[in-house]
């Protein structure tokens, strides 16, 4: 495995498997009265947010304590040349205390790769802009694995926004090495140009894809798409790409609802639609933990992990 | 060459070049012009040069760059843009109005004017704003800065493009008076808000916001239908699109006075590059797909691209070293020019060396009217010529430039070619390969 994981594509066959492998063995600390292990002592990880997102630092926040590693949260602003801090200055930084490993969230696609030449310790892509979030298609495919027993030849829809979704290209990237077949459904003024190089396949028309699908996969529609007339209206878009009842209920019976979070309810996904028993959005966020544990763990290069 | 104290006054007798690839000649050089070619020249007193194996040309002609003075002195000076275009083979440079202030008043195009006088390295030509401050509102004073001693011909609001329909009308029409021409950046500002690359394959899978080729197309196509309405000379910066060499070759079909250029790097880069995400590849207009590449390359040989212009961008470091998205548009260029398009397009068959005379001197002279610029090197010229070793092939290496600036794409590869001397009106500005 690379030292440093900034992109799913990056992932062989194996590695990806080991990981989620790992992630497994890993999940059972989560069921112990104490959830920690000490493979991480004495290691530090730096927790490097240059966007708020709660959600994806506690999940990486709770991965590296369970391991017993020291957690150093740094919050920054975005950066520019004009004012602040450069991302290169807080990488050196970080290199000065002694980050073992960096997980790094940012606004800009690329980031990852820019800290990645400037520190020693291991890079962990934590979502770079509209680029990847590596660690969302691994914890999606772990989940996927644990309902449906398997990802092979399964087929995916990854539904709404794929021009601006890190978590559709890493999610296409790491469910093509894992042969899943997937399928990107959304409107044409959201897929980029080109999809015709990408390893899925495409539609506009979701009625005509759902009956056709084990795992649905919803993706959040941002606030700025709202403004920015890439559809006409919310209500138009929720009508044509949002999985309502009546939508659900086209699936084949053993297919399972994704949404990576946080859900607009009402939009892309219905409220019954979330909390039916086929979503696994809650599952999506434990098995989070577990993922992290071991990207974290392999890359770090840990102990043996107890049995 | 012979020992002894040489500059200005000195007459030079350079011996066995071939004239732009052709001929073996030798050229004796007096009072700033050619006093005498052909073969067996010979004068007592004079500075010899062994030519033999170069190549002489017309001193290179730039009709686009950026030499940041006044204002970003940090990014690069008048004196060491210059100097670093001398190296490169060029004995005449246009400077690009975007400075700090901007270069839309007689004042400020007779400051870079003077600046390039004083440092001596190679004729500075100001372009002018078309509009005040850049801003794409009002026109600047074009008749005062072509009415001032930099005698501004060419004029453009480059890095911001003139979108506003009946400015860029108002502005050709205005500038035939004094026949100038109006260089425009075209690009679509609706169609590239935040945009980062070449909208496809590679803009998609990087994640990295698309600028699509229509954006500089549909600008073109517009500006060669002014140009054509109101009888003025158009000249396009930068095309960068297959597209846009279409546009351009039916706009010169009926007959309308368009010119354009091609930096190097669009002949030689593509945006694959960007997939490291180092914005040192980082470029306004992107680079683009090996297939636009392609169509450059035909477009210059054929002529339907006029000339070749550098773009030359220099930046400081920090506006590199950031993300992509942050990080400054631009590359350094004087260098390598010649030593690309050899790479490009004599070695590749699409132009002979008379044809990179015409593409990289005479044609860009023309459309800037520069006079003592650009013609053949004939006795009687003007003694603004470069020698160029052909042969040799090495790495680019960024650190030996006396620019200001390192961004340069090019580093670290193997290029052909390397300027051995260069003359400006008989004085030579680089003498074995280094600054004289």
């Amino acid at each position: 495995m690379n030292r440093h994981l900034i992109s799913a594509g990056d992932l062989s066959r194996d590695d990806a498997l080991l990981i989620l492998d790992t992630a497994e063995e890993l999940a059972r600390v989560a069921d112990r009265p104490i959830k920690k292990l000490p493979t991480l002592r004495g290691r530090t990880v730096v927790n490097l947010f240059f966007e708020d997102s709660t959600r994806t630092r506690i999940s990486f926040e709770a991965a590296a304590k369970r391991l017993s590693a020291d957690v150093i949260n740094f919050s920054a602003k975005g950066s520019s040349v004009a004012k602040g801090e450069s991302l290169k200055d807080t990488a050196l930084t970080l290199e000065a205390m002694g980050a073992d490993g960096v997980v790094i969230r940012h606004s800009a696609s690329g980031a990852p790769h820019r800290l990645a030449g400037w520190v020693r310790g291991s890079v962990v892509n934590a979502g770079d802009g509209t680029h990847e979030h590596p660690t969302q298609a691994l914890l999606d495919a772990f989940t996927i694995r644990r309902r449906l027993g398997r990802l092979d030849g399964l087929r995916v829809t990854i539904v709404g926004d794929i021009l601006h979704s890190r978590v559709a290209r890493s999610n296409v990237l790491l469910l093509n090495t894992l042969a899943a077949e997937v399928t990107l459904v959304g409107p044409p003024t959201l897929l980029p140009v080109a999809l015709d190089t990408w390893p899925c396949g495409v539609s506009y028309d979701l009625d005509a894809t759902v009956p056709k699908t084990d795992v649905i996969m919803m993706l959040r529609v941002q606030q700025e798409r709202m403004n920015d007339a890439f559809f006409p209206s919310v209500r138009e878009y929720s009508r044509r790409y949002g999985l309502d009842a009546a939508r659900m209920a086209l699936l084949p019976e053993h297919a399972i609802v994704m949404h990576p979070g946080p859900m607009n309810r009402g939009v892309e996904i219905a409220a019954g639609v979330a909390d039916a028993p086929r979503s696994t959005v809650v599952e999506q966020v434990a098995n989070g933990v577990s993922v992290r544990m071991a990207v974290l763990y392999l890359l770090l290069g840990g102990m043996e992990v107890p049995a | 060459m012979t020992g002894g104290p040489a500059g200005a006054g000195t007459t030079w007798l350079i011996t066995g070049a071939r004239l732009a690839g052709g001929e073996q000649e030798d050229l004796l050089i007096s009072d700033g012009v050619i006093a005498e070619a052909g073969r067996r020249v010979s004068r007592a007193g004079a500075e010899v040069i062994d030519a033999g194996g170069l190549i002489a040309l017309p001193g290179l002609v730039d009709l686009h760059s950026h030499l940041r003075e006044p204002g970003r002195e940090d990014a690069e000076t008048v004196a060491t843009g210059t100097a670093a275009a001398a190296l490169g083979g060029f004995t005449a440079v246009h400077a690009m109005a975007n400075t700090e202030p901007v270069a839309d008043t007689a004042g400020v195009v007779e400051q870079v004017w003077r600046l390039g006088r004083q440092a001596g390295h190679c004729d500075v030509y100001p372009v002018g704003a078309v509009t005040q401050g850049l801003a794409g509102a009002k026109l600047a004073e074009l008749g005062a800065m072509a009415d001032s001693a930099a005698r501004v011909r060419v004029f453009s609001d480059d890095g911001h493009c003139v979108w506003d329909a009946l400015l860029m009308r108002r502005a050709l029409e205005y500038v035939k008076a004094f026949d100038g021409v109006i260089a425009q950046h075209a690009q679509e500002p609706g169609l590239t808000a935040g945009a980062q690359l070449n909208e496809g394959e590679m803009s998609g899978k990087l994640g990295l916001a698309g600028w699509p080729a229509v954006a500089e197309e549909a600008v073109i196509a517009r500006d060669c239908l002014l140009a054509a309405h109101v009888g003025s000379r158009l000249h396009i910066c930068h095309v960068s699109t297959a597209g846009s060499v279409e546009i351009i070759r039916w706009a010169k079909s009926k007959g309308w006075r368009v010119t354009a250029e091609v930096t190097p790097h669009h002949l030689l880069l593509t945006d694959e590059l960007a997939a490291s995400y180092d914005p040192v590849y980082k470029v306004n207009p992107p680079l683009r797909t090996a297939a636009d590449v392609a169509a450059l390359r035909a477009a210059l040989a054929d002529g339907t691209i006029d000339c070749v212009a550098t773009d030359h961008a220099p930046h400081a470091v920090e506006y590199k070293e950031t993300e992509w998205a942050v990080a400054a548009f631009g590359m350094t260029g004087f260098e390598t020019a010649l030593r690309v398009v050899q790479e490009a397009m004599v070695e590749t068959g699409l132009l002979d060396w008379a044809g990179v005379v015409d593409r990289m001197s005479a044609r860009p002279a023309r459309i800037g009217h520069l006079a003592g610029h650009g013609q053949p090197l004939r006795a009687g010229a003007p003694a603004c010529l470069t020698l160029y070793d052909p042969s040799v092939r090495a790495e680019v290496d960024a650190s030996a430039s006396p620019s200001k600036s390192r961004n340069t794409p090019f580093a670290g590869m193997v290029l052909p070619g390397r300027v051995v001397a260069t003359f400006l009106r008989g004085t030579p500005s680089v003498l074995e390969g280094k600054l004289a």
